[in-house]
């Protein structure tokens, strides 16, 4: 394999509604700043990758006119994935790996507030017997929290401190949607949304996107003092029908996780594209993370979850911590579908 | 790292306008089956499966392919989802090409499907978006004007799209799988068709339907054993996809800068310095009859402005040098979001020797070809019965 790294990346500041700002005037400038920082010119990235959803841009073919955020004239060589961005990033890695391309551009973006969120999320259920019953998004993540419990996975009030720190960590990071909580105690006088959930124990809905910029060997150290290389990456899918699958584990990620060498070291830090509490312990299980790992410093999702962003922003996270030299080794996982049917998991080293 | 890829499996399903005999995923399953027959192979040694589609508001169903796993024996895989407009069959076969080639993964599932009457495609696509052009009546009406340009530039004479939309539909009898079996077509038949969105009349434009394409894709190894064991491979030699912004000051929709720029990194990596000479059969993305000698053109397989030409000429038919389209095209059968696998695994079906009624005997080289968007995203792959 190739090395490849992630050499620069950006973000929006994550809000409830972007309001009138549309996707491609959100995710523009954040393309600009990403692709400043890597040093790669503008016309010059081999390849470029986005990922988004039409069911929440309300619009068939919605990535077409987001094409206008990217210097796409003239033609380049690009493509789009129906997933979050950690998949159009994975799908970059790939073309840099057939040795056609050295530099990607790797964008994605969600606005999610013109719409009823979990309902359009209950879209993605089985269209047969599933989805006929409108379950939401937070209905499902119910149902698996609840069997985490009842299996003594988490509880609920080890679930209030997941979001009391989640949130408590963000107050750090600029982007974030949400930097504060009350204690998790109070938390917990708080009436259920659906049982066993609280409004605390789920994400937020956000407008948002982010970018990232990979390049390969000589010249990712070329552009970047410290590339965060991407030394493994994997993706698997659970089952969809929910009655088939044992909720209160992650059989993919462990999967994805094993592929992608995890265990080959010490992990520094992780991000967890955990959008409920209760997925937290179920993914640290499936990783294999000890107690001494720092998950989600940014937030993670419960601070700013940005659709089709969110699992993106995991690996620029973790990145940008490489990119500093205040870590040496870290793991991002992003995910897809209901309670975590779909996984990515990636393990990001410093040089040496 | 660039290891040779090989298509050792091809499936499709009968392509028609109401599939309603089966589920969506009994539709893949039905395509992905025959893949797995023609490549002598199970679900359980498919390491990875890439699945393309167009818009989702088709079938009403958010990221599909979720509800899918089960039926596609993919748990504990990597399924992967691609969405590139109509050009998304092409990119979805490249996309699981290059799994094979970068050396990730031995032996990919590819699978292209839409069951289009699930919805009217024509409306879905024509949605009001605030501050953004207007579709107003799906893409024929959005494609109208760039052929009357292009008429009105070539001088190519009326009927060129009647003489396509006549010789596609008359290809498509040989073809089982096809959507339409018009046995009764005529030049007049097509001509005196309702004209629809002027100049593309009812005949020259495609049809709406339900169908799934899937296709086995391997390494040099999974290749070299199918050939030993008396399959043919197909060889891939290039694959490139291009895209451009729907709007651009100077860029032309007649000939778009992207679909030149996609033929010409095929046809590099392939080899091919003379596109109408060294290749054998074409199966190119014509939706509506005149983009045959628009592309043409825009492919590098005639001149500016005599595309049109070779149509005439006969060139393009079954016994012409240079036919297009053998297994009746976009015209015939056109479920979108495999539409354009369908042009990919015709090529590779033709380079096998495995096209049956509608083979072109020795057919070594072959292109197959994808466009979506409003003529700004293409996806191209070379393929070729020799190992490149």
């Amino acid at each position: 394999m190739r090395d490849v790294a992630i050499i620069a990346t950006a973000q929006s500041r994550h809000v409830r509604a972007a309001a009138a700002t549309n996707e491609v005037e959100l995710i523009q400038p954040v393309i600009q700043e990403a692709t400043e920082r890597s040093g790669v010119g503008r016309h010059d990235f081999d390849f470029t990758c986005s990922g988004s959803s039409d069911y929440l841009a309300g619009q068939p073919f919605s990535f077409v006119m987001t094409l206008d955020a990217v210097a796409a004239w003239p033609p380049i060589s690009e493509s789009h994935v129906e997933m979050d961005g950690a998949w159009a990033l994975y799908e970059a890695w790939v073309k840099i790996q057939t040795g056609q391309a050295d530099t990607a551009l790797v964008y994605s973006y969600g606005k999610s507030s013109p719409g009823d969120l979990p309902r359009v999320l209950s879209r993605m259920l089985d269209p047969y017997y599933e989805a006929p019953m409108w379950p939401t998004s937070v209905d499902v993540a119910a149902l698996q929290a609840d069997m985490a419990i009842r299996a003594g996975v988490t509880s609920e009030k080890a679930m209030a401190e997941v979001a009391h720190r989640s949130r408590t960590a963000a107050a750090s990071n600029p982007h974030a949607q949400l930097t504060s909580s009350p204690e998790p105690a109070e938390l917990l006088e708080d009436d259920y949304l659906a049982q066993p959930l609280r409004r605390h124990d789920c994400a937020p809905i956000t407008d948002g996107g982010v970018a990232v910029v990979l390049a390969a060997g000589d010249r990712a150290r070329e552009l970047c003092d410290r590339p965060a290389w991407i030394r493994g990456i994997d993706h698997r899918t659970d089952g969809h029908h929910l009655n088939l699958r044992d909720l209160t584990s992650s059989p993919s990620t462990a999967i994805a996780a094993e592929k992608a060498g995890v265990a080959a070291g010490p992990v520094q830090v992780a991000e967890l594209h955990a959008c409920f509490t209760h997925q937290e312990p179920i993914l640290r299980a499936a990783l294999g993370l000890g107690e001494d790992v720092t998950v989600n410093p940014s937030g993670g999702p419960l601070a700013a979850n940005p659709m089709m962003a969110a699992g993106l922003i995991r690996l620029a996270e973790v990145a940008n911590r490489i990119h500093s030299g205040e870590v040496d080794r870290g793991v991002a996982h992003a995910t897809g579908g209901h309670a975590l049917q779909h996984n990515l998991v990636a393990v990001l080293e410093g040089e040496g | 790292m660039s290891e040779r890829v090989a298509v050792v499996g091809i499936g499709q399903t009968k392509y028609t306008a109401v599939r309603g005999d089966v589920s969506l995923p009994g539709l893949v399953r039905e395509a992905v089956f025959r893949a797995l027959e023609d490549a002598q192979m199970t679900l359980a040694e498919i390491d990875a499966i890439v699945i393309g589609k167009a818009p989702d508001f088709f079938e009403g169903i958010m990221v599909p392919e979720h509800s899918l796993v089960e039926a596609l024996g993919a748990v504990g895989k990597p399924v992967f989802r691609v969405h590139t407009a109509g050009s998304v069959g092409g990119s979805t076969a490249i996309v699981a090409a290059s799994m094979v080639e970068a050396g990730i993964h031995e032996r990919v599932l590819t699978i292209g499907w839409q069951m289009q009457s699930c919805s009217e495609a024509m409306w879905a696509l024509s949605v009001t978006m605030p501050f953004q052009q207007q579709l107003v009546a799906g893409a024929g009406g959005y494609f109208a004007p760039y052929i009357r340009q292009y008429m009105a530039r070539s001088k190519a004479p009326d009927d060129t799209g009647v003489l396509v939309a006549l010789k596609d539909r008359q290809n498509a009898l040989k073809n089982p799988y096809a959507h339409l079996h018009e046995h009764d077509i005529t030049y007049e038949s097509v001509k005196e068709s309702l004209m629809l969105w002027d100049p593309i009349r009812y005949s020259e434009t495609c049809p709406s339907s339900d169908g799934a394409i899937a296709m086995v894709l391997t390494n040099e190894r999974g290749g070299d054993a199918a050939a030993a064991d008396g399959r043919p491979p197909a060889w891939v030699h290039g694959t490139a996809f291009r895209s451009e912004p729907a709007m651009a000051a100077g860029r032309d929709q007649v000939s778009p800068q992207a679909g030149k720029d996609c033929a010409a990194a095929v046809y590099r990596q392939a080899g091919i310095t003379n596109p109408r000479e060294q290749v054998d059969v074409v199966e190119m993305y014509v939706p509506f009859s005149w983009y045959e000698p628009m592309w043409l053109e825009n492919l590098g397989f005639a001149e500016e402005g005599k595309g049109w030409q070779l149509t005439h000429d006969g060139v393009t038919a079954m016994d012409g040098d240079l036919p297009v389209n053998c297994s009746g095209g976009v015209l015939s059968s056109n479920p979108i979001g495999a539409s354009g696998m369908i042009r990919f695994g015709e090529a590779a079906l033709q380079v096998r020797g495995m096209a049956g009624e509608h083979q072109i005997d020795g057919a070594r080289t072959a292109v197959g070809h994808a466009y979506g968007g409003a003529a700004q995203f293409f996806a191209m792959w070379v393929v070729g019965a020799d190992k490149p």
